[in-house]
């Protein structure tokens, strides 16, 4: 499946980016963020919309597994 | 909920230390104003000459660098930048014209209607529809692009050089303007606003306290979380102007304030709009810039060459109320931000890209 790359995007980017990728109304999303922001606020996002959320650090980037 | 705890707490914080350094010598309702200090850093070093605003806000100074010892201590300092720079520079230019046309950053506006400022109502109500056209745009894909990695010291030179601005002021370098009179002669001792800050910016750090954030989330994802920052500075620093006798309700004669609601309403406009295509508000850009984010680095050089315009070219309002030039660069400015909005957008790149 399609990582969504949020990487050096000003907020609130990334979590509209993660927004649009929910409106096929998938089981599974995946992240990749390059900061803690962008992270905290994309992880709030998907709790609010009923996913449970894994992060995986990737160098110095971050990839965010949210399921539901 | 710990995030939502740890924001009220921040937020509370802010508040009571805002009303504090009225206390200790902050001109009335200005224990923080980021355009209102950038202002008077501007005119400290020269680059404008109203001999009434011109003073080294260590304020500025402590809110940077509280951001980058926090940013450098949990190993969240990241040297990035390049997503549009010059667009940044203008837009933070054109933030700060109207901030100074209603007289406030947006956290000043709200620090404002807590000592019983209403004029801040009408700031307000512009500030949420800029927020509101700024909005449209992000839906319809606007974007300044990624940034990307650069060397390290490319980051560290905007705290260095907050360090060295705190050197100039602690050793009385005589090149430097200090206003004997008006808003810029009035701060609290030198310590107590470093200190002030340091604690704000460390906590702005850890929590992502934003002024603009807050109206935007609720707009656009319904999300509550940084506008309970907002408020609870709202109610905190409500608190302590009662508790000192500060508060004083009404429309006319409030500090450093003027009564016309229509340019208040458009000034702030400008400055919500601008400030969400920024991704942040003018705090938020001091707390980036701290932590390696050159992009909001260039975002403040431009509030302050805007500061320096708008004093300049008498594009500043004053307490007797706006100025006609000003109202012309304020309109001047919101097409410019309307162009800068639609060809960043997908109203335009895919065509282009078609």
């Amino acid at each position: 499946m399609n990582i969504i790359d949020a990487r050096g995007m000003s907020c609130p980017q990334p979590v509209l980016m993660t927004k649009n990728a929910l409106k096929g109304n998938p089981g599974i999303v995946q992240i990749i963020v390059d900061n803690e922001t962008a992270k905290g606020n994309i992880e709030r996002y998907l709790n609010h919309e009923g996913f449970s959320v894994e992060f995986q650090n990737q160098d110095d980037d971050i990839l965010i597994k949210g399921s539901r | 909920m710990k995030e939502k705890r740890s924001i009220i707490f921040a937020g509370a914080v802010v508040g009571i230390i805002s009303v504090l350094l009225v206390y200790f010598g902050n001109p009335a309702n200005m224990g923080f104003c980021i355009a209102c200090f950038l202002r008077d850093i501007a005119g400290g070093i020269g680059l404008h000459r109203a001999a009434v605003v011109q003073y080294i806000r260590p304020e500025v100074i402590g809110l940077v660098l509280g951001a980058f010892l926090v940013s450098i201590k949990n190993k969240e300092f990241k040297t990035n930048g390049g997503s549009s720079p010059f667009t940044r520079f203008v837009l933070g230019a054109v933030v700060m014209i109207g901030a100074l046309m209603f007289l406030g950053c947006p956290l000043r506006m709200v620090l404002r209607l807590a000592g019983g400022d209403l004029n801040a109502l009408l700031g307000i109500g512009g500030y949420t529809v800029g927020i509101y056209f700024g909005v449209l745009f992000l839906n319809k894909g606007f974007s300044l692009k990624r940034s990307y990695k650069m060397p390290s010291i490319e980051g560290y030179i905007f705290p260095g050089i907050n360090i060295g601005l705190l050197v100039l002021l602690i050793s009385g370098a005589g090149f430097l303007f200090f206003s004997s009179e008006g808003p810029g002669s009035m701060h609290a001792p030198i310590w107590i606003s470093l200190a002030a800050g340091l604690i704000v910016g460390w906590l702005a750090q850890r929590t992502r306290l934003c002024m603009v954030g807050g109206i935007r989330d609720m707009i656009l994802f319904r999300d509550s979380h940084l506008i309970s920052g907002f408020v609870a500075i709202l109610v905190f620093a409500l608190a302590g102007n009662v508790f000192l006798g500060y508060f004083n309700l009404g429309f006319a004669d409030q500090p450093i304030a003027h009564s016309d609601g229509l340019w208040n309403f458009m000034g702030m406009l400008l400055a919500g709009w601008g400030s969400v295509l920024l991704g942040g508000c003018p705090m938020r850009q001091l707390i980036l810039a701290g932590e390696g984010n050159t992009d909001s680095a260039v975002s403040v050089m431009g509030m302050v060459a805007g500061a320096a315009i708008a004093h300049n070219f008498g594009l500043a309002s004053s307490g007797a109320g706006p100025t006609a030039n000003g109202q012309i660069a304020v309109i001047l400015s919101i097409v410019l931000v309307a162009i800068i909005s639609a060809s960043n957008s997908e109203l335009v790149t895919k065509r282009a890209e078609a």
